[in-house]
């Protein structure tokens, strides 16, 4: 199912650019390649190249302010909406240039989704709330049932279906986190981007994202910030880790399989981070 | 800023006719008779007087209420007398007016002075410092309230009384937000219209008297907005030369008092 | 600002006196406040006293007449609604659509900064000089007369400050995770704005409005300065139609001698409290609802 997800759009774009659609035998959802970020003047990340694959779990792990939240924000192009923020280098989705002109940063973002820190559910019922991405998106078909089948997914729907009209603030912290993924996988991206979704939830709830994730690679690409260390080693499936410089300009320090990282780190500092004997 | 724009073409051609200087310090405002003269004197200091004597009402009961209720009252009352107060400040001008002509004059400033008319200057000030209250009171209560606790509780901690934090503490570190409050309140009595039209009479009269009757320069515009001015004549351009007088003086005291806020936010936010 | 530190006080002396000055202080406060609140009440009693029982139907549907207990207030009351009616018709789209301009789309740039520079302080010019303005440019500029039309341009602008101002602080209350919700499924800044933003803020935006409106249907100079009539025989039936309305046709009453007038001029007074009542109480009924719901 992965290839016939291609679509037109950014293959076109990458025979513009010269960029050959697919450059490796692994196929990779999206890739960053010496991405630089700045924030107006200050760098905040530096030359990060990573390459995420295809229905991988990725985690990204780093001490707070190293730019994990900057980099995936680049991976959709929410980067540029901050004032003054702009990107060096290059992300490709499905080998083409994200950043390319006549690439449309909208249709981009429907394609590839995001799940924030904080839940943040629209003030409107839970319906409405999984049913406005599909709208706006120019969905055909039956709305109802779009909207029961990502709930489902998204392991919500025997909690809410009898209420689905009711306002999804009334939900509780880790069901609204979970109404947040359904509405992000109600569009069905290829790549789902997950900045810290447990942060602000209990253990249970936790456990249940958790779960969900495992079962949402199988059709979906996911990247996930996360400060949980057991968390990442749980769930994903190649782990990066980000430090942050004297310059307090984020870089990649490793990027390997979570196992590796986690049991055997190449760097000194991964360790050190890891098992938390960190300054 | 179409607003200057405006005003100035509808005003220019008046000094045309009428010089700045005798505009600015004429004593004799005769718009309507065959010798017409156009000292705008008597029409300003009608203004400044019931101006200054309504904020003179507001602006010490307006600031003892904000004090009364950033430092000592309970939540519930504050929470009942703040809406209240904002009720008083919805009530539209031309109510004030009625209550100044059909209450103060005959029932406090008749029997206390025992004035001759019912249209005195005084009336008008009175009814208008109560209008006034409300906006004082929100404004300085609001300045006093973003002092920062600290400020309060190291004076505490000192030994001082409640009295003694409002007065020498909350006062004077909100001092600039509580003189923006005076000066928005004052620029609002210079440009209010419907209370000295009313109760304060209109004869124009150089005069520092408040027993008396006196026309202020929003009710000359009202007068000659009610008869029949065509466009053109020098009395409908005079409107727009007082006009713009107004407009100098109340955006003057909005940038002073603009500028009064900046510096206190700027020391605490 | 360096609060000087009272000095501790040992004698009993000075700390009795102390104590004294402090209740006596809170004493003269408290009067203060008392003052402002009774004087809301006398306010409210006197100018409704003698109205009360002059209200009536024939009140609010009789014509104005030169005999106090025939007159009515149906042509200014239908005045006031016709004028409010197209106030609200300009006002709030002008209104509404520049707060979303200046909040979410204007570049912060010097022209943004003079826009909102300009209308920080348009908030601050007395009504009469809007009327002024609106006598120059309406009645006379664009020859619409004294008409309802005219009046109700001039009240936009009189009220325009207001509502943007609070539109602003109703869509800036919305918090930004909103946006970045909806742009990362794919929405346009705009599409984000009009099904998430603008909704989420409704109940703050339209508590300005209606507030503006308040204050706009109280207005009497700005409307007497562009030369509406003060005694009107007819009901309007068209936006160029000359009018009165209720506060103008209130001051015309007081402005009347004779004692019956008076009493007119006070039930009319009512009738405009009344509705400025009505009003602020959906302004509230509003704010509680907003209140409820804000909890992201
Ligand atoms: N909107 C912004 N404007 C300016 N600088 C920013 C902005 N957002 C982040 N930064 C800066 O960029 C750097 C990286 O921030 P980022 O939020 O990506 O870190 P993070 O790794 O996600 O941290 P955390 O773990 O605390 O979420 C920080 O130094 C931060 O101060
Ligand atoms: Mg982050």
């Amino acid at each position: 199912m992965t290839t016939v997800r291609m679509r037109p759009i950014m293959t076109r774009v990458a025979a513009k650019t010269g960029e050959p659609a697919q450059e490796t035998a692994v196929d990779y959802a999206i890739e960053a390649r010496s991405l630089r970020a700045y924030y107006g003047e200050n760098l905040a990340l530096k030359d990060v190249t990573l390459p995420m694959r295809r229905n991988y779990v990725t985690a990204i792990i780093g001490p707070s302010g190293c730019g994990k939240s900057t980099l995936v924000r680049c991976l959709n192009r929410m980067h540029e909406l901050v004032p003054g923020a702009r990107i060096e280098g290059k992300v490709l989705f499905g080998g083409a240039d994200i950043n390319a002109a006549g690439v449309d940063p909208v249709e981009l973002r429907s394609r590839i989704g995001m799940v924030f820190q904080k839940p943040n559910p629209f003030p409107k019922s839970i319906y409405a709330n999984v049913a406005f991405g599909l709208k706006i998106n120019g969905h055909k078909g039956n709305m109802a049932e779009a909207v029961e089948r990502s709930l489902r997914q998204a392991a919500l729907w025997d909690e809410v279906k009898d209420r689905l009209n009711s306002p999804a603030l009334s939900l509780s912290g880790g069901q609204q986190q979970r109404l947040c993924i359904a509405r992000a996988i109600a569009i069905e991206p290829e790549v789902v981007l997950m900045d810290e979704p447990c942060s602000a939830l209990d253990p249970i709830a936790t456990m249940a994202i958790e779960d969900l994730i495992r079962r949402l690679k199988e059709r979906y690409s996911i990247v996930i910030v996360t400060h949980n260390m057991q968390q990442a080693a749980r769930v994903s499936d190649e782990t990066a880790f980000l430090m942050v410089d004297q310059d307090r300009a984020g870089y990649l320090v490793e990027f390997d399989a979570t196992e590796r990282i986690f049991t055997n780190p190449s760097h000194e500092q991964t360790e050190a981070y890891i098992t938390g004997r960190f300054s | 800023m179409g607003i200057v724009a405006v005003l100035l073409i509808e005003a220019i051609p008046f000094f045309g006719d009428v010089s700045v200087i005798s505009f600015l310090t004429g004593t004799k405002w005769a718009p309507l008779f065959a010798d017409k003269s156009f000292g705008a004197l008597p029409l300003l200091s009608a203004t400044a007087l019931i101006a200054g004597m309504a904020l003179a009402v507001a602006f010490p009961l307006g600031l003892l209420t904000a004090i009364y209720l950033s430092e000592y009252a309970p939540d519930v009352v504050r929470s009942t007398v703040k809406p209240a107060l904002e009720v008083l400040a919805g009530i539209p001008t031309v109510v004030y007016g009625f209550f100044a002509i059909s209450f103060i004059s005959p029932n406090i400033v008749r029997p206390l002075f025992d004035s001759e008319t019912i249209f005195t200057a005084l009336a008008a000030s009175l009814a208008m410092g109560i209008m006034l209250i409300p906006m004082v009171v929100s404004l300085s209560e609001d300045a006093m309230r973003s002092v920062p606790s600290a400020l309060r509780e190291g004076a505490y901690a000192l030994g001082a009384n409640r009295f003694q934090v409002s007065v020498r503490v909350v006062v004077p570190a909100a001092l600039s937000g509580i003189v923006a409050a005076g000066l928005l309140a004052l620029a609002r009595a210079v440009g209010e219209t419907m209370i000295v039209t009313i109760a304060a009479g209109g004869v124009p009269n150089l005069s520092a008297n408040p027993l008396e009757a006196m026309q202020a320069m929003t009710a000359y515009i009202m007068e000659v907005a009610m008869g029949d001015t065509p466009r053109g004549t020098v009395e409908y351009r005079s409107i727009f030369a007082i006009g713009m007088l107004l407009f100098v003086f109340t955006l003057g005291l909005n940038l002073v008092a603009r500028g009064f806020i900046a510096k206190f936010r700027e020391v605490y936010e | 600002m360096k609060p000087s530190p009272p000095a501790l006080s040992a004698s009993r002396q000075t700390a009795f006196t102390r104590r004294w000055t402090s209740w006596a202080f809170a004493g003269v406060a408290l009067l203060a406040t008392a003052f402002g609140v009774a004087a809301l009440i006398l306010l409210l009693f006197v100018v409704m006293r003698d109205g009360i029982g002059g209200l009536s139907w024939d009140f609010l549907t009789s014509f104005p007449s030169r005999k106090p207990e025939l007159a009515g207030a149906k042509a200014a009351i239908m005045g006031t609604l016709w004028v409010m009616s197209f106030t609200a018709l300009f006002s709030i789209p002008i209104g509404v659509g520049a707060a979303i301009y200046l909040e979410e789309f204007a570049p912060k740039s010097w022209f943004t900064r003079l826009i909102e520079m300009n209308i920080s302080t348009l908030a601050g010019v007395p009504s009469v000089v809007y009327g002024l303005l609106g006598l120059a440019v309406f009645v006379f500029g664009m020859n619409l007369g004294p008409s309802i039309i005219a009046a109700a341009a001039t009240l936009t602008l009189l009220i325009l400050p207001i509502i943007i101002v609070a539109a602003r602080e109703g869509l800036r209350s919305v918090p930004y995770s909103m946006r970045e919700a909806a742009m990362a499924l794919g929405a346009t800044r705009w599409q984000a704005v009009w099904h998430q933003v603008l909704p989420a803020g409704m109940p703050a935006v339209l508590t300005g409005v209606i507030l503006a409106m308040g204050r706009a249907i109280g207005e009497t100079a700005p409307l007497i300065a562009i030369g509406a009539f003060t005694s009107v025989f007819f009901t309007p039936t068209s936006p160029t139609d000359s009018f009165t309305v209720l506060p103008i046709q209130i001051f015309s009453w007081i402005s009347r001698p004779l004692r019956g007038f008076q009493e007119n001029a006070s039930a009319g007074i009512v009738v405009l409290l009344i509705v400025l009542l009505l009003l602020n109480s959906v302004a509230v009924a509003l704010r509680h609802v907003y209140a409820r719901r804000r909890r992201w």
